[in-house]
């Protein structure tokens, strides 16, 4: 018998009207603001017929340059929808004392902190790191492209795929109110019933493959394609601290696809890895999630203390002190980053030994990072410090990264964990460590290097005021969030009954908006930058006056990076070029062979987004559907063999010589 | 590009020396149909203590596993400049840490925490 009701649910799953969250105003406000501008936005692409340009030199292309700058697109737009969420749930924490509720309900407040953490790690965090590696490595190693173009066009649009579906959670059904890790047995299905935990699950499996791929290929363009004479030890520590994660990206990403493919077999077929009952046990996710999880941080942060040491070196105008301790410091914490998993949950019951074991781990990896601060401390130690941006960042961070170092080995400490354990002292120490460290130092890389890729500089005013809001608001917000924390004030709260309590979330209310102060300049920063190019423009290619690789080359670079591909000698390979008096080469240009653009990037991660929809909404069709489209669509492309393509010598020359004008306009001027 | 292709030509020809010849593919082949043959005839005959059996199916999957690195996927100590090996020994620290670290925390927390009716039921 088939009946109108079985129908719609073989079509629709369990997608009905009711999933869309119509009863909550805020949502139903948000949705009407992001439809109007999605609309706005869409309109101004037809009038002004961008669609065509986009598609053909953006979506498709497979040029690591304009690939790292979608990701950093992708990144700051997340950024946006991330910090939202933080700023709602300071404002709830404000205002939710004396008996009131505050504006969020606990369904709501719930999916805005599970919403805020995947966002900021997974959809923020990673493609910004990421897409400054995927710009800066091929230039610094002095290479053309990464080693699979087109792996790397796909696996940005998997990333994006994944910010797609937590996006659409936000208005079709719900997101995980579980935490951003999603501990069962609340992410099982008898706990969690609805399709919050799906969206996550299938989320951070669509945009792991991106990652985990993008891994591969960095590592293989690190391993294989550096110019000749930049032996490992000659490479700039940028590219170590990137070649070093990515190694971690590529070791520790299957455990996470492992633990969630469990979580989402015991959801959807009903296995108990994970459930209480049946010999299910929770605390083996829980510890596999975080064998992932450390690795994770230490992904973020190494790229950020790559940026650090190129932005020191190059600002106090001296070769970076300790080079090899720096390399080897690198190398140490990613070994000792898989050894360490288990301090995230000391409370869990392992006993003494085990516990013990971890915390000393946890301690010892404070050496190696211990190490790095004094090297930079050394390289500006009678240094010529130039106090541009990047540097300003830089020594923020140093300052502020060591208070969240220092609360960090008090946490390693486990009879101090059981008293903070889940305190916001916690939440205190990680925004520490990964604002302070990880956000600063992305902050320090997009001010340091976008003059290379747009050939101006941004505007330093702007810049600054983003500055000093986002260091004094990062202090204001989360200095009271560790008193509280010392308090017993645990997180994830959504009301107080302590009326004492209140002034301190003030206090950090006062702060989260001063952050959404420094946002707001940075995005005006960019904006006036674009107005203001022709005053902040760089015609050298080397504004900073810079030690590696990627200055060697025009800002914006052209499409195939060197003419040539340079030789390497020293460390700081464009410092030693210029110090003997490197002179550019005017002819001999030969055609260079490029790889080819692809569309099949946009459309596999594109099918992968329907597939994972199918799956949330168990609409199995679609499911099934896309699968099967997705696996045509990839065998079809292995028949592709127009993959690459010669860009004429005629075309090398005129590029280069346009670009001699402009080195002869500048030098004149 | 032309030191990619010369990359692989040594790859080819420099290689181990049973690597990548007929001569090493067979016995490849012969070793792993011994290996797999053996762990199924225990398991036939039935001869040997079940716990016995199981630990020694599993040393010579870990066994496969080597005959298969060195003859089929032809790695050795030179090839690709060091790095496969290189690859090889980080793959076994990793796996090494997480398996016999989880392996340890979770006997702890198996002793701990589990509750103690469901230690008893099983076997």
């Amino acid at each position: 018998m088939f009946d109108t009701a079985n129908l719609t649910k073989l079509i629709f799953g369990r997608l009905t009207l009711e999933s869309l969250p119509l009863h909550e105003p805020i949502i139903v406000g948000t949705f009407a603001m992001v439809a109007l501008g999605g609309l706005a936005l869409l309109g101004a692409l037809t009038y002004f017929r961008l669609w065509g340009y986009l598609w053909k030199e953006w979506f498709t292309t497979v040029d690591h340059k304009r690939i790292g700058i979608m990701y950093m697109v992708l990144g700051i737009v997340m950024l946006l929808r991330g910090f939202a969420d933080a700023l709602m749930m300071r404002l709830q924490q404000a205002i939710a004392f004396n008996g009131s509720e505050g504006y969020l309900n606990s369904h709501h407040y719930d999916q805005v902190f599970t919403a805020h953490g995947v966002i900021m790690i997974f959809f923020v965090a990673m493609p910004l790191v990421t897409g400054l590696m995927n710009y800066v490595v091929p230039l610094q190693i002095g290479a053309r492209d990464v080693s699979f173009p087109f792996l790397n066009n796909f696996s940005f649009w998997m990333t994006t795929a994944g910010a797609v579906l937590v996006m659409c959670s936000l208005f079709v059904g719900e997101f995980a109110r579980t935490g951003w890790l999603a501990y069962p047995p609340l992410s099982n299905l008898s706990y969690s019933p609805d399709v919050g935990v799906d969206y996550y699950i299938w989320a951070l499996q669509v945009a792991g493959v991106g990652t985990l791929l993008s891994g591969v290929n960095l590592i293989c363009t690190i391993v294989k394609m550096r110019a000749p004479g930049m032996t490992m030890m000659k490479m700039p520590v940028f590219t170590w601290t990137s070649l070093c994660t990515n190694v971690l990206i590529v070791a520790s990403f299957p455990v996470l696809t492992a633990v969630l493919a469990l979580l989402s077999l015991d959801r959807y077929v009903g296995t108990n890895f994970f459930t209480n009952d049946f010999g299910g046990d929770p605390m083996m996710y829980v510890n596999l999630i975080w064998i992932w999880g450390h690795p994770e941080v230490y992904i973020l942060i190494l790229p950020a203390f790559g940026i650090f040491s190129e932005v020191t070196s190059t600002f106090s105008g001296k070769r970076l002190f300790g080079y090899t301790s720096m390399v080897y410091a690198t190398v140490v914490i990613t070994i000792l980053s898989y050894l360490v998993w288990l301090h995230h949950f000391f409370t869990m019951g392992s006993g003494a030994s085990v516990n013990s074991f971890f915390g000393i781990t946890t301690m010892i990896i404070s050496i190696p990072t211990g190490a790095k601060m004094f090297n930079w401390l050394f390289t500006m130690y009678r240094g010529r410090i130039r106090f541009e941006l990047p540097m300003m960042w830089t020594v923020a961070f140093m300052l502020t990264f060591v208070i969240g170092g220092m609360t960090g080995v008090l946490l390693a400490v486990p009879p101090a964990d059981f008293v903070l354990h889940n305190s916001l002292f916690l939440v205190a120490h990680f925004h520490n460590v990964i604002i302070g460290g990880v956000l600063f130092g992305l902050f320090a890389g997009i001010a340091y290097w976008f003059p290379k890729a747009f050939g101006f500089k941004l505007d330093p005013f702007w810049g600054k005021m983003s500055f000093w809001f986002w260091t004094v608001g990062f202090y204001f917000a989360f200095m009271p969030l560790y008193v509280l924390g010392l308090m017993g004030v645990t997180r994830r709260l959504r009301t107080f009954d302590d009326p004492s309590l209140q002034i301190w979330f003030i206090i950090a209310g006062i702060g989260a908006f001063m952050i959404l102060l420094g946002i707001a300049s940075f995005l005006i920063q960019i904006a006036v930058s674009v107005l203001r190019r022709e005053q902040l423009v760089d015609t050298t290619g080397d504004p900073w006056d810079a030690r590696t690789l990627e200055w060697a080359t025009s800002s914006p670079p052209p499409a195939y990076n060197f003419a040539f591909t340079p030789v390497i000698h020293d460390n700081d390979a464009w410092w030693d070029m210029k110090r003997r008096g490197y002179v550019r080469p005017l002819t001999g240009f030969k055609a260079i062979h490029m790889p080819s653009n692809s569309g099949t990037g946009v459309i596999l991660a594109g099918l992968s987004t329907t597939m994972a929809f199918g799956l949330i909404w168990y609409m199995w069709w679609m499911a099934a559907g896309s699968f099967a489209a997705l696996l045509a669509v990839a065998i079809g492309h292995t028949f592709n063999y127009h993959r690459s393509f010669h860009i004429p010598a005629d075309e090398v020359v005129s590029v280069e010589r346009a670009r001699t004008e402009l080195l002869a306009a500048g030098a004149k001027s | 590009m032309s030191s990619d292709v010369h990359a692989h030509a040594d790859a080819h020809h420099s290689a181990d020396d049973h690597a990548g010849t007929r001569q090493g593919q067979l016995i490849g082949f012969g070793l792993s149909v011994v290996l797999t043959a053996i762990p199924f005839l225990l398991v036939m005959n039935g001869s040997l203590d079940k716990q016995v059996t199981a630990l020694i199916i599993m040393a010579f999957a870990a066994v496969q596993v080597v005959v298969h690195m060195i003859f089929f996927l032809h790695m050795n100590t030179k090839a690709e400049g060091g790095w496969t090996m290189m690859a090889l020994i980080f793959t076994i620290i990793m796996v090494v840490i997480a398996l016999s670290g989880s392996l340890w925390v979770m006997h702890h927390l198996t002793t701990n925490m589990m509750p103690v009716h469901e230690m008893g039921s099983t076997p």
